[in-house]
């Protein structure tokens, strides 16, 4: 990593070691015994990273999936897409920032790329919003996603959002409309859909472009029916470093709670120390699931995939029904 | 997802009541008799789902269904109060399993099937249960070739204790409705006090009609999240069922005491 990352608490010692590590590296071509020292603490910081990992909190794992180095979108687009051809405009609004849509190839498909865009500095994330998309950007998601059904393109979409946009002109041009219309079409295109969540999955603006015939999140990513912030204030009655955690844990939104409900199809592995220390692999780790899932999807007769589609949701849910249980999440 | 604001609650115990409209004391009893509609300034007040079935339905006519599918605690939710305690306490308050009713019935002999969610339940919060018998009552609809006819009220739109789970009963519904409109079904979303987050984002407003009651809250963000998020005073009116006919989301804003009428109407439009 070139750029300095942004302190999160629980990595303090991994930073520390990484600079230990830098300066031995940085004078190493001088002596045997520097060069032994350098091999020890590289494994000692693999270590050390892997373990404070393997370990991190619900809430740790949401500051992880906010990371301001966390690839995004269009770095994805830069690092495993070979092509990609925006495609702007809702038709009746305007072009929404905090969702990019275009045709892009990947290996040897081409796909229908949609993906929340969050921002890496200020003047973007101002331009995006912080992801936080309005109506017209479920509107051109839609229209571009059912253009891709008709020419029998995969569609490839990347979930990374606090939430749709909670505003006055967001509910005047219908946030819960576009979104509801989203969730609707969205079981019943005509097309293989692959969705990944690759940070922040937040609640119905994820969701509306995140109905597909494989879901899967991002080792790091959360996904959840309403922020940690947002549910500790109302149900604690105040967002504040405890009941945030609490919230957090509560709410089961990290990819192995997920996995373990039967709602995503697979955690996608992150590099060690997450994506945010190796962007490149986080690229590599993802394309290869991304290629498997077309591979896989494309082989399956179209009313075949939407029957599958309709099962794969039809089945969420637990409950108690006469005398049985019936734990669909532990199910087949 | 929001709660909904305690203000408007409706028709609380005892023999008079307070208007949180024109603030005219009411006769508890003369408002039911009148739909639970405030016989000075026509505030609808909260309807329980019996009442509404009631109100809706020829008399007799309904027949419910899959009523022994009770809520679980799935993630075992604790927010100081177990969800588990919270639903006994609930189902305790209301005589209620869970926030959905649902079966078929006829409205002016007209079959269909027909779904409410009842706001005295969690805020009418949709978790496994209100999405699994939306669900079922969605496929009976598409499966008999009956309209469908949906109730909503929500303040609290997809439950929280349920987590992800209940985020996904908006895809599962949503699954349903698309092959019931596929199958070239009818469903008619009736909008109440109040109908917000996932719910308002799912089937509230995956309708052939939108039909709202007049002065229902209605919308996406919750008036807290918007608050925090932007700091901003909302406008008078907002998110109202006016200022989404207004701006084009709803088809007709219905008085309660028309409601079975027009349900009536619009079904014999869409016959073929
Ligand atoms: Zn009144």
């Amino acid at each position: 990593m070139s750029k300095p990352i942004a302190s999160l608490p629980f990595e303090k010692e991994i930073q520390q070691m990484e600079a230990l590590l830098a300066s031995l590296e940085s004078r190493a071509d001088e002596q045997g015994d520097t060069l032994e020292e350098i091999r020890r603490i590289r494994r000692e910081l693999a270590n050390l990273t892997r373990k404070v990992y393997m370990n991190l909190s619900a809430w740790e794992t949401v500051l992880v999936s906010r990371h301001p180095n966390r690839p995004q979108t269009t770095d994805y687009i830069q690092m495993i897409f070979d092509e990609f051809v925006e495609l702007h405009g809702d038709r009746a609004i305007g072009d929404d920032r905090a969702i990019r849509t275009g045709f892009a190839r990947i290996g040897d498909h081409r796909v229908l790329l949609v993906g929340h865009q969050k921002g890496h500095n200020l003047k973007e994330k101002n331009e995006c919003l912080f992801g936080c998309a309005h109506p017209e950007g479920y509107r051109k998601a839609l229209n571009k996603m059912k253009l891709a059904a008709k020419f029998k393109q995969p569609i490839i979409c990347l979930i990374d959002t606090p939430g749709a946009y909670p505003g006055i002109g967001a509910e005047e041009r219908g946030q819960a409309q576009l979104i509801a219309t989203s969730l609707l079409e969205m079981t019943r295109l005509e097309t293989p859909i692959v969705c990944v969540v690759i940070g922040e999955g937040g609640s119905g603006g994820a969701l509306g472009i995140g109905i597909g015939d494989r879901v899967s999140m991002l080792e790091f990513s959360y996904y959840s029916v309403i922020s940690p912030e947002g549910c500790a204030g109302i149900l604690w009655k105040e967002a504040n470093d405890e009941t945030k955690r609490l919230a957090a844990d509560a709410l089961k939104l990290t990819a192995r709670d997920l996995f373990k409900l039967r709602v995503i199809d697979d955690i996608i592995p992150e590099p060690l120390g997450a994506a945010h220390r190796d962007p490149q692999q986080m690229g590599n780790f993802l394309k290869q699931y991304l290629l498997r899932y077309l591979r896989d999807l494309k082989k399956i007769p179209l009313p075949e995939l939407l029957e599958q589609r309709y099962q794969k949701f039809r089945r969420m849910g637990v409950f108690e029904e006469g005398v049985k249980t019936v734990a669909v999440a532990e199910g087949q | 997802m929001s709660t909904a604001g305690t203000s408007k609650r409706g028709v609380p115990e005892g023999l008079w009541i307070r208007c949180p409209q024109c603030k005219a004391t009411v006769f508890r009893k003369e408002a039911e008799a009148r739909f639970s509609v405030c016989p000075e300034c026509s505030h609808h007040f909260y309807m329980p789902a019996r009442s509404r079935i009631k109100q809706l339905l020829d008399e007799e006519s309904f027949e419910e269904w899959f009523s022994d599918i009770r809520p679980c605690d799935p993630l075992q939710f604790n927010d100081r109060v177990l969800y588990g305690q919270r639903l006994k306490a609930e189902q305790a308050k209301t005589k209620m399993l869970d926030a959905a009713v649902v079966g078929r019935g006829y409205i002016r002999g007209r079959p269909v099937v027909f779904a409410v969610t009842d706001f005295a339940f969690m805020a009418g919060s949709m978790g496994s249960v209100v999405g699994e018998k939306l669900t079922r009552a969605a496929e009976e609809a598409t499966r008999l070739q009956l309209p469908l006819i949906i109730v909503s009220g929500s303040g609290g739109g997809a439950r929280m204790q349920e987590g992800i789970l209940s985020l996904m009963q908006m895809a599962k519904i949503s699954s349903a409705l698309a092959r019931h409109d596929k199958a070239g079904g009818l469903y008619i979303s009736i909008l109440t006090n109040p109908t917000m987050g996932g719910v308002a984002a799912s089937f509230a407003l995956q309708g052939d009609f939108t039909f709202a009651e007049p002065g229902a809250l209605i919308g996406f963000a919750g008036k807290r999240t918007i608050w925090n998020t932007l700091r901003l005073e909302l406008p008078e009116g907002f998110q109202t069922s006016e200022f989404l006919l207004k701006h084009g989301f709803v088809d007709r804003i219905v008085h309660r005491k028309e409601l079975r009428m027009e349900l009536a109407r619009i079904i014999d439009y869409c016959e073929h």
